[in-house]
């Protein structure tokens, strides 16, 4: 049983990080209808970003709140500078520009700060949390900060202009220009805010995962399975996929025989087929009808 | 009176289709115009023309303004509201969010909570669904919510396609009557395009008749009405 337990809330603990990842997701495929495969990578950049300002002596917590502005501002230029030019490009284009940015970012981070692992602190300290055995204090400052980072997002998109701007710019973008919406601006928010959200994600995980350029392409996988199993339409459901694919993958590696931590991987595809035959829509997501 | 919207040799079109032929007309202030014609006239091609939303060449002025060279966001923020064909009802957000969205550009923040309340006495039925999914609303009720987001605005140009489309038609003699008295009562000038061209001119001031792509008529509603080609072509009697 306290195996068990302890599965469940280290399944919560790294679903925090997929939740993350997954809302990164569903922004920008709420914005532009793709997804972006090179959103684990731009979480890797950014974490290395505040890797080195780190190094450089800054705070952890300073570090922390730069990284994420800058990533913010990074997010809306590759926007302005890439997928600007390619909106009205065919899908198979946008897909090579995805690519291309992915390689792009990989190889940068490589070249900068090479390819070693590195050590990556993590403020919450690894004693046991609470006097439990079950979780450290690092998997519960996770699940706190993602928790945190929900609500104010729950709350931009709910009570403040800009955010139901973006949402009506998501549902029906020409009655959005209708109402006089820069919808163009709106998807070059949604991509900052999910290089910024992105950044959260990687530097919470970096602890556990190490920091290296190849840092983030489990972790991506794993927040796409979320974002399938909750439906890219929904940002609530993206965040619930996330516990679920966490709770799901750390169960599966302990029980069912011969899967193991090497075969964790295969769980999240095959998570992500399973989904897409039986319920294609998601969780939450609403099912997408055209009138034909 | 003077003329509100002018438009000048105005051609559009859809890739290599030319939809407008050099069409010229003009709004006066304070008028309520209807714009008629067969399908594919091109009567939805010079509303979406006036707002920026499909390729075209010639002059559109509003208020003395050119309005070819801004996007469709701009021109709306100066005061032009459009209720497309099909309503563009945001149906994943609810009734309240989609008036809130009509006056998105608005600052005036008081201006807005009351702007809604007058909706909602406008259209009483909106208000008894202030917090459904207007995916959930009739379509007759939907398109009083894409009158009354328009009108969130404060227009002073409202365009409206084919309102009356797939409705019935008691409530399409109601929506008629509130688009009367916003165009008497909010001096909001209004062009509507229109199937039922009987309705239309019994509500409007102007009329102008389009055939492929060209104006082919224009005048009182009164004189379009009575006219003997116009009653063959459109009226059916």
């Amino acid at each position: 049983m306290e195996l068990f337990t302890n599965q469940i809330l280290a399944g919560i603990s790294t679903g925090a990080i997929y939740a993350c990842m997954a809302l990164a997701v569903v922004m920008i495929y709420q914005a532009i209808d793709h997804l972006n495969f090179a959103q684990g990578e731009m979480a890797m950049f950014s974490t290395f970003i505040s890797w080195q300002l780190m190094q450089w002596g800054i705070p952890y917590w300073w570090a922390f709140l730069i990284t994420i502005a800058v990533s913010f501002v990074g997010g809306i230029a590759i926007e302005r500078a890439l997928f600007r030019p390619l909106a009205k490009a065919p899908i198979l284009t946008q897909v090579a520009g995805f690519i291309a940015l992915f390689s792009i970012i990989n190889s940068s981070a490589g070249l900068i700060w090479d390819f070693t692992i590195k050590q990556y602190p993590t403020p919450f300290g690894s004693s046991p949390f609470l006097g439990s055995q079950l979780i450290s204090t690092h998997q519960a400052g996770m699940i706190g900060v993602t928790v945190l980072l929900l609500i104010a997002l729950y709350v931009f998109f709910q009570y403040t202009r800009v955010g139901l701007a973006m949402r009506a710019a998501a549902s029906v973008p020409e009655s959005a220009r209708l109402v006089g919406i820069n919808t163009s601006w709106m998807i070059a928010l949604g991509w900052g805010m999910a290089a910024a959200i992105g950044a959260i994600a990687g530097i919470l995980i970096a602890p556990v995962v190490f920091l290296e350029p190849n840092m983030m392409g489990g972790v991506l996988l794993y927040g796409f399975a979320a974002a399938v199993l909750g439906g890219l339409t929904s940002p609530f459901g993206a965040v619930v996929g996330g516990f679920l694919v966490g709770i799901f993958e750390n169960l599966a590696g302990t029980y069912i025989p011969g899967v193991g931590n090497e075969l964790k991987l295969p769980i999240a595809l095959a998570l992500i087929v399973t989904v897409l035959v039986v319920k294609p829509a998601g969780l939450f997501g609403r099912p997408i009808m055209k009138r034909v | 009176m003077t003329a509100m919207l002018n438009i000048r040799d105005l051609r559009a079109y859809y890739g290599q289709v030319q939809a407008l032929h050099g069409l010229t007309f003009s709004l006066s202030e304070g008028s309520l115009t209807a714009l008629l014609g067969a399908n594919g006239a091109g009567k939805t091609t010079t509303l979406r023309a006036i707002c920026n939303m499909v390729r075209s060449t010639g002059a559109i002025e509003f208020e003395g303004e050119a309005l070819g060279a801004r996007s469709t966001e701009n021109i709306v923020r100066l005061g032009i509201a459009h209720v497309p064909q099909g309503r563009g009802t945001f149906t994943t957000l609810t009734v309240e969010e989609n008036l809130q969205l009509g006056a998105i550009s608005r600052k005036d923040r008081a201006g807005i909570v009351s702007d809604i309340e007058r909706m909602y006495e406008h259209f009483p039925v909106l208000k008894q669904r202030y917090t459904q999914q207007a995916g959930t609303l009739s379509g007759g009720e939907q398109q009083m919510l894409a009158v009354a987001r328009a009108l969130m605005l404060r227009p002073r140009l409202m365009l409206l396609d084919e309102p009356s489309f797939g409705l019935a038609p008691l409530v399409v003699r109601d929506l008629f009557k509130i688009l009367g008295k916003i165009n008497r009562e909010d001096k909001v000038t209004i062009l509507v395009v229109e199937q039922n061209a009987q309705l239309a001119l019994e509500l409007a001031d102007q009329a102008y008749v389009i055939e492929t792509g060209r104006i082919v008529m224009s005048g009182p509603a009164k004189d379009v009405a009575t006219n003997e080609d116009v009653r063959k072509s459109y009226l059916g009697y």
